[in-house]
């Protein structure tokens, strides 16, 4: 089937709209993604005919809402490949799902002299959790280098990942970068020094196919928000065999098998972890957003992405003083395309394209080690999605032609 | 098209003041010196000021940031120069005012900084504006000690 990706915006009403008095192009998916009605239809259905609490209480919308709740949790099961629903956490998000692992996992398996091993190019919530676990424990926190297109420097991957490696936790997807890493490999090679591997899919799971078995991680974290789902609502994968012997973080009600005065027991997976009412509607809207984009197709976004990134980049290579980051190949990226126009500070910039009515970030992009690694203070960031065209595309090169005319020769 | 809008916020005096800062640098005889973050964009400003019998003798900014706020801190320097120390925290406090839309009664002492008055129509660039200020108010508040900070987001 041909998806008409031009046809898509008419799924989501925001974009319908002048910004600046210019029509919105919205180019920041990165941070997170707009939702079609599908998404916010079922929200509003789930408030409207079966609101209530999950998992307890006999009547019938206490029923119809555990029902829905737990087929998101298949759905997000199925469209992951996960082997069993009892390994699909439902979270605030990705930042949550990576803290959880860090602290439930890191506090039980990492001791003092251990090496924790991420990258240069993890986001700040693949970083913070690890550098605090690291401090609590004593252990060591390992930065892999990157090559000067931006990807993984596998020959000091290789040699930063010891056997006296606890936890290794990578990006699967740069969000600043674009790269993609080939965690398959990676997975394979901290196992056989026996280590445990953590993945942030936060990039990945919305713009192509995951598979996490195919991946064999030991844990992916993932979040709605950035795949048209509603905020609020992430997942963690993880292996039961850690998931057993992990201690939840959270306690009190939903969680619990039975309660005594001075000990308890808790539920078994997943819901021992998920203590408390849950987003049950960002659960709902998490199922709705995976029906919506399986109807497109995982493979087809990928390549449409990819094939808007083959697009620009030539238009992008011809702007001088525009300076690119990340891999020039379009087949080793995704949609995320970070630069700089020479001269010109990136806040700058976003203000400008906004006027044109391209929304794109300027910052660090909550990735400050790798804004030093790069040496830039900043950079802006352009990033698309499924909705986005190659009408966009013009509109962002013709954008930024003109805001480097504008700060380096002012108006006519 | 669209980009006319900004002559609002960048007009050549703002364009001017960053490309050519007044002040930039490093002030050896200071007596107060402050390192204030924006840690939402990344921004860092440095203050240096040498204040003698409660007068702002010299001044100098350095540091790494956008347009607005190399051009604010430019400006700031031109502004508090030869003040005392409470006419320089007047000025920063209606300074703060101006961006956010209010009207200034020492329009003359602002100076060049006035021209920043378009911020106000740019909401998520109000900060980038005052944050040198910002820098002065926290360095003459803490009585010379300096400490580093971050820009509060209140």
């Amino acid at each position: 089937m041909t998806v008409p990706y031009a046809e898509l915006k008419k799924d989501f009403k925001i974009l319908d709209q002048h910004v600046n008095d210019e029509p919105l192009v919205y180019l920041d998916n990165a941070a997170t993604t707009q939702k079609p009605e599908a998404v916010l239809k079922a929200v509003e259905a789930y408030y409207h005919t079966s609101n209530a609490n999950v998992h307890r209480g006999v009547h019938t919308l206490a029923e119809r809402a555990t029902v829905q709740y737990e087929g998101s949790r298949e759905k997000v099961r199925r469209f992951i490949n996960a082997p069993d629903t009892a390994e699909v956490l439902f979270t605030r998000g990705t930042t949550t799902s990576l803290n959880w692992v860090a602290r439930s996992l890191g506090d039980m398996v990492v001791e003092a002299g251990d090496d924790i091993v991420i990258s240069y190019m993890e986001h700040h919530s693949n970083i913070i959790p690890w550098q605090q676990l690291a401090k609590r424990k004593g252990a060591n926190l390992k930065y892999i280098e990157l090559t000067d297109e931006g990807m993984l420097d596998m020959a000091d991957l290789k040699a930063k990942i010891t056997e006296n490696t606890k936890i290794v936790s990578l990006t699967h997807v740069s969000n600043v970068l674009g790269v993609v890493n080939p965690i398959r490999e990676i997975t394979d090679y901290v196992h056989e020094k026996g280590g445990i591997m953590v993945v942030d899919g936060a990039q990945a799971v919305p713009h192509m196919p995951v598979d996490v078995q195919a991946l064999d991680a030991d844990f992916y974290a993932f979040s709605g928000h950035k795949m048209m789902a509603p905020t609020g609502i992430g997942v963690l994968y993880g292996k039961r065999k850690w998931l057993e012997k992990m201690e939840p973080l959270e306690f009190g009600g939903e969680m619990i098998d039975f309660v005594d005065l001075q000990d308890s027991t808790w539920k078994e997976l997943p819901w021992k972890f998920e203590a408390g009412t849950p987003n049950i509607a960002g659960a709902i809207g998490l199922g709705a957003a995976i029906d919506y984009l399986e109807t497109i197709g995982m493979s087809g976004i990928m390549d449409h992405e990819q094939n808007l990134v083959a697009y620009l980049m030539p238009k992008l290579e011809e702007i001088d003083g525009l300076t690119l980051f990340g891999p020039k190949k379009a087949s080793d990226r995704t949609g995320v395309i970070a630069f700089n126009i020479d001269g010109v500070h990136p806040h700058d910039v976003a203000t400008a394209m906004d006027m044109e009515g391209v929304a794109v970030r300027a910052g660090h992009h909550c990735a400050q080690p790798l804004m030093t690694y790069l040496n830039q203070p900043a950079t802006a960031r352009a990033s698309f999605y499924l909705y986005n065209t190659v009408a966009d595309a013009d509109k962002f090169v013709e954008a930024l032609k003109a805001t480097k005319e504008f700060f380096l020769h002012g108006l006519d | 098209m669209a980009l006319t809008k900004l002559d609002q916020l960048y007009r050549a005096v703002i364009l001017d003041h960053s490309k050519n800062p007044r002040r930039r640098g490093v002030l050896d005889k200071a007596t107060t010196k402050i390192e204030l973050k924006n840690p939402t964009c990344g921004d860092v400003i440095q203050v240096q000021l040498a204040v003698e019998d409660n007068i702002i003798t010299d001044v100098r900014f350095d540091g790494s940031g956008c347009t607005i706020s190399m051009s604010s801190a430019s400006m700031m320097t031109e502004a508090i120069l030869g003040k005392s120390v409470e006419d320089a925290l007047m000025l920063a406090d209606e300074f703060s005012g101006v961006v956010q839309g209010g009207e200034a009664e020492h329009k003359h002492e602002l100076g060049d900084a006035m021209m920043l008055s378009g911020v106000s129509k740019f909401p998520a660039r109000i900060k980038c504006a005052t944050l040198s200020w910002k820098a002065l108010e926290k360095a003459l508040e803490t009585d010379g000690t300096g400490v580093d900070g971050q820009l509060k987001h209140d």
